[in-house]
């Protein structure tokens, strides 16, 4: 092991290095977030993140969050189910479908839900006629987020799945089970841990979505604004201190979902090993 | 594999027909649109939009700042996975939990502080400015500076688990035959490493260029100089001039898609093996 440890003064300088970089474009921006959101005293604070519009815009925020996280979960443990467990034609299309959302620009991705449900597209007089509005409207942002979000949890699940195999849950049908027993009882104690991992990293990019979401906003202050939307508007308006005081709650939820990333990790790795 | 043994696991039916259903909303449906839309632009139109100067000028400013960014990134990301693999000192943990803060900090929270630290009246960009007179809110260093932030984590994750299985066996090999560390690493583990950082870099150099949220607020917005290709959508959008809108995209899309396909010939060329890296 002599070789991995070796010390000398290169190993401090690349340690320097990495801690200089990391410092600078990780911390310092998140310091600055702390320390402007407090520039006008605990008072402020507290009056900026309880501004009616700042508290309609973080229940508009979980709202979209929940919504994604629930659409995603089934979703993810459908696809997953599906493309591990079984063989069939057309697994590669689905997979390629699946993880294109990631790659695609957020403001591509709200632009083809405005083509799919403008006032140009031929749904929108189907839609209108039901009186369900999309774009510049609460499903719209819903939409986006789900969009954005879509293979956050499959993409957790399907390498579980596809390392363990298929035996456990054969042996579990041939013995009688039916579908949702197999799932509870065979399937998700394996998944239990990625699939809590994929939640975490889909509540983390749902809730701080801003381009989709910005093209698919009314902007309706109070109504159509997401937290990430709301602290815009303020920064737009020169409300530095509000602007910063908002985007410290996202900053608190982001240090959780990091050091909860990071529990759930260590979780699933201490299992696998006693399953090993 | 078997291929036509039907399965005993039930609830193919289910899964598949909730897989198809939700893919085809949420994917599907909205991308068919886009295909219809685009067949009913017409073709000099479309050129006409893609060529002009304004925009031509957004896509080389998204395409030079975001290739930019990707390289710094392959660099320190290389780094950065190999102090975590290779060293053992005090913080380790943090840094390694830190690594993926992009990712969970919002775009648009990286982007106002950003941009507060690097203008000339900030802790970072008062300090550059009035020691090298050089600005970095609202000029293109400072959109690289944003896509650097939120590249960060690309490299590092695809090289990190790489650079960890590497048997150690085949650099005492290197060592004992008498090659120094510099051969070593350069004909031993760079080759190893090269097709996960290659994929990282991609990855940065993809992510980048569709970058709205942490980009917006530092780049300034100025046309021809600072003005980026997710930006002119936008404001093609808010005119409701959707054929623009759909024309400036699908040359992004484009692009991604060439970027992509590079990746993928260049990880068949350089690994050569089957590898689990994507």
């Amino acid at each position: 092991m002599e070789l991995r440890k070796n010390s000398g003064p290169l190993k401090w300088v690349l340690i320097i290095l990495v801690v200089i970089f990391l410092a600078v474009f990780l911390l310092l921006p998140l310091f600055y977030i702390v320390i402007t959101a407090l520039r006008d005293g605990i008072g402020g604070y507290i009056a900026s993140i309880t501004d009616p519009y700042a508290i309609k815009a973080a229940l508009l925020t979980i709202r979209a969050t929940i919504w994604a996280v629930v659409v995603n979960t089934i979703f993810g443990i459908a696809a997953a189910w599906c493309l591990t467990k079984f063989a069939f034609k057309g697994k590669k299309v689905i997979s390629t479908f699946i993880d294109l959302p990631v790659t695609v620009s957020p403001i591509i991705a709200g632009l083809i839900y405005v083509l799919t449900f403008g006032r140009q597209s031929f749904l929108y007089p189907i839609l209108d006629g039901w009186g369900i509005q999309i774009i510049f409207a609460v499903p719209g942002i819903v939409l986006a987020t789900i969009f954005v979000t879509f293979p956050f949890i499959s993409r957790e699940l399907i390498p579980v799945l596809t390392a363990q195999g298929t035996d456990e849950e054969e042996a579990a049908a041939l013995m009688g089970a039916g579908t949702f027993t197999i799932f509870r009882k065979v399937t998700l104690p394996h998944i239990k841990w990625a699939l809590l991992y994929g939640i975490v990293l889909c509540t983390a990019r749902a809730m701080g979505e801003f381009g989709a979401v910005s093209v698919l906003s009314g902007h309706l202050r109070g109504k159509t604004n997401t937290l990430p939307l709301y602290i815009e508007l303020l920064y737009q308006g020169y409300d530095f201190t509000g602007a910063f005081a908002a985007s410290s709650i996202l900053v608190i939820l982001a240090i959780i979902v990091l050091a909860l990333r990071v529990w759930l990790e260590r979780r699933g790795n201490k299992e696998a090993e006693i399953h090993y | 594999m078997k291929k036509t043994r039907k399965s005993i696991i039930p609830g193919f039916g289910l899964s598949f027909g909730v897989t198809i259903s939700i893919l085809s909303l949420v994917v599907l449906i909205p991308l068919c649109s886009l295909v219809v839309f685009t067949a009913q632009l017409s073709f000099s139109e479309f050129w006409y939009t893609i060529t002009r100067p304004r925009i031509l000028s957004a896509y080389w400013v998204s395409i030079s700042t975001a290739l930019v960014a990707a390289l710094i990134n392959a660099v320190m990301g290389l780094i950065m996975a190999w102090v975590l693999v290779r060293y053992d000192f005090p913080g380790k943990k943090f840094i390694d939990g830190i690594i993926e803060l992009p990712f969970a900090l919002p775009t648009a929270v990286a982007g106002i502080s950003l941009t507060h630290l690097t203008t000339t009246n900030g802790w970072v960009g008062k300090f550059f400015y009035n020691v090298f007179g050089i600005r970095i809110a609202y000029t293109r260093l400072g959109i690289t500076i944003a896509l650097i932030f939120i590249g960060i984590p690309f490299v590092v994750r695809a090289v990190q688990p790489v650079l960890e299985k590497i048997d150690i066996q085949y650099e005492e090999a290197a060592l004992i035959l008498g090659a120094d560390r510099k051969t070593t690493f350069r004909k031993v583990i760079f080759p190893e490493i090269l097709p996960a950082l290659i994929s990282g870099f991609t990855l940065a150099f993809a992510r980048s260029i569709g970058e709205y949220g942490s980009v917006v607020f530092i780049a300034g917005n100025t046309p021809y100089e600072t003005e980026i290709a997710p930006l002119l959508i936008m404001s093609e959008l808010q005119e409701f001039d959707y054929a623009a809108a759909t024309s400036i995209a699908l040359v992004m899309l484009a692009i991604a898609f060439i970027i992509l396909s590079v990746n993928a010939i260049l990880q068949s060329v350089v690994s050569r093996r089957v590898s689990g890296l994507a």
